[in-house]
């Protein structure tokens, strides 16, 4: 019961919604559109775990007073403030409909601008990452240095000024042999995919049981 | 007003991200605390919204849909991990999920990821017409992928004419490759900071358009 049947559901599962991508049959279509109604209500719940696991963790922080506890109410209070204003009351901030209530307001002026501007903080450290790796001490580092050099420059105006080849050599990088090592790439990724998928499915694989209850 | 205030914010929040270059600091931590709280609530209102609403509680309680319960049985069956004694409950679920998410997932893998993939480096190499630059283009492209194969294939050690100098040029053509895409991630991060200097300076301070 704790380990056999969810390694038979994987199994059952597992093949018979690969048969049914080959058996176009209407009855392997009910299977699959049932599927689809089941599988996001299913995982749906599995943000309950998430979300119980987030609030453990804070509400232990706090009530032990543990180090920087103060910022797990930043965490908590928005937390369960949005589904709050989102779903409870969402009344706009002026009092109407739901046109810019409090829950658009948190997510379009705080975590809209904050994500963005994380991302953008990675143009910083990239550039530093670029400076202790690009050192040109070998062929390889050479070309990695120059393939990116062209790149950067041929989308720039200034990479103008050397000339068209410079913007023409960049979308040549990115067009031939960038595409050449992008589809190496895929191709082993997809080989692996394809493996761990046979071996899940087959019960070889089974990290994913987890140490629940043995 | 609702504009204004939300500008400000959003230009506090920006300094306060940018205050880490400087060093780790309590207006930063804060900041980083917050997105984490925002995003996952702003999920599950979007869950509620997208799923649990629509797709489960709406079509239960009109009273023609009842084989839902069992889809909502098997996700309740989640929290059960937080039960130590029938945590073992909650792997019906996930395997649920899991089984059949690895049965869809493989021919669809198998199309993307393999075949499309082997098809588009299917090309002629020559065309009546075709430039230099992409008959040598296409030369690079076909023969970099195999090298670049070479260089991936470990069972065979790399030696001799086609595995040695094949694994030689793979790594050149993956250096390329590596190259090129750190450089096109420079450009993507250098436009989302132009992006942001521009909301600080063009929407919050207005000194320019």
């Amino acid at each position: 019961m704790k380990r056999t049947v969810p390694l038979m559901i994987v199994m059952v599962g597992g093949i018979l919604m690969m048969l049914q991508y080959f058996i176009p049959h209407q009855y392997s279509q009910v299977i699959f559109n049932n599927y689809l109604e089941w599988a996001p209500i299913v995982g749906a719940f599995a943000l309950i775990l998430g979300v119980g696991s987030l609030t453990r963790l804070h509400t232990h922080k706090i009530r032990r007073k543990a180090k920087n506890w103060q910022y797990s109410w930043a965490v908590l209070i928005p937390l369960f403030g949005m589904p709050l204003f989102g779903l409870i009351i969402p009344q706009s901030l002026g009092g109407g409909s739901d046109v810019h209530g409090v829950h658009d307001f948190l997510f379009m002026h705080i975590q809209v601008p904050i994500q963005s501007t994380m991302f953008s903080l990675l143009a910083f450290y990239i550039a530093s990452a670029a400076f202790r790796a690009f050192r040109a001490k070998s062929a390889l580092a050479t070309i990695l240095l120059l393939a990116a050099v062209i790149v950067m420059l041929g989308q720039v105006p200034i990479g103008d000024v050397f000339g068209r080849w410079l913007p023409n050599t960049g979308l040549w990088i990115l067009r031939y042999p960038n595409l050449a090592a992008k589809r190496a790439i895929m191709l082993g990724v997809g080989f692996g995919m394809l493996a761990t998928n046979l071996k899940i499915i087959f019960g070889v694989e089974r990290n994913w049981l987890g140490g629940a209850g043995k | 007003m609702y504009d204004t205030i939300g500008i400000w914010v959003g230009a506090f929040f920006t300094l306060a991200i940018y205050s880490f270059l400087y060093k780790e600091n309590p207006v930063y931590r804060l900041a980083e605390h917050l997105v984490v709280g925002i995003s996952l609530g702003y999920t599950m209102v979007l869950i509620c919204n997208t799923v649990i609403l629509p797709k489960l509680l709406v079509p239960l309680f009109a009273g023609n849909h009842w084989i839902l319960i069992i889809p909502g049985l098997l996700g309740l069956l989640y929290i059960t991990r937080f039960i130590p004694s029938i945590a073992w409950l909650s792997r019906y679920p996930i395997a649920f999920i899991m089984g059949t998410g690895m049965g869809i997932g493989f021919p669809l893998t198998m199309k993307a990821y393999v075949l499309r993939q082997l098809e588009a480096a299917m090309i002629p190499l020559y065309a009546s017409g075709m430039p230099w630059y992409e008959v040598f283009g296409n030369i690079v492209m076909i023969f970099g992928t195999l090298a670049a194969l070479i260089y991936f294939f470990f069972s065979k050690p790399h030696k001799g004419l086609f595995f040695g100098t094949g694994s030689k040029v793979g790594i050149w053509v993956i250096m390329l490759g590596f190259g090129a895409t750190f450089g096109f991630t420079v450009m993507g991060r250098i436009s989302l900071l132009i992006g942001r200097i521009q909301y600080l300076l063009g929407d919050w301070l207005h000194v320019i358009e």
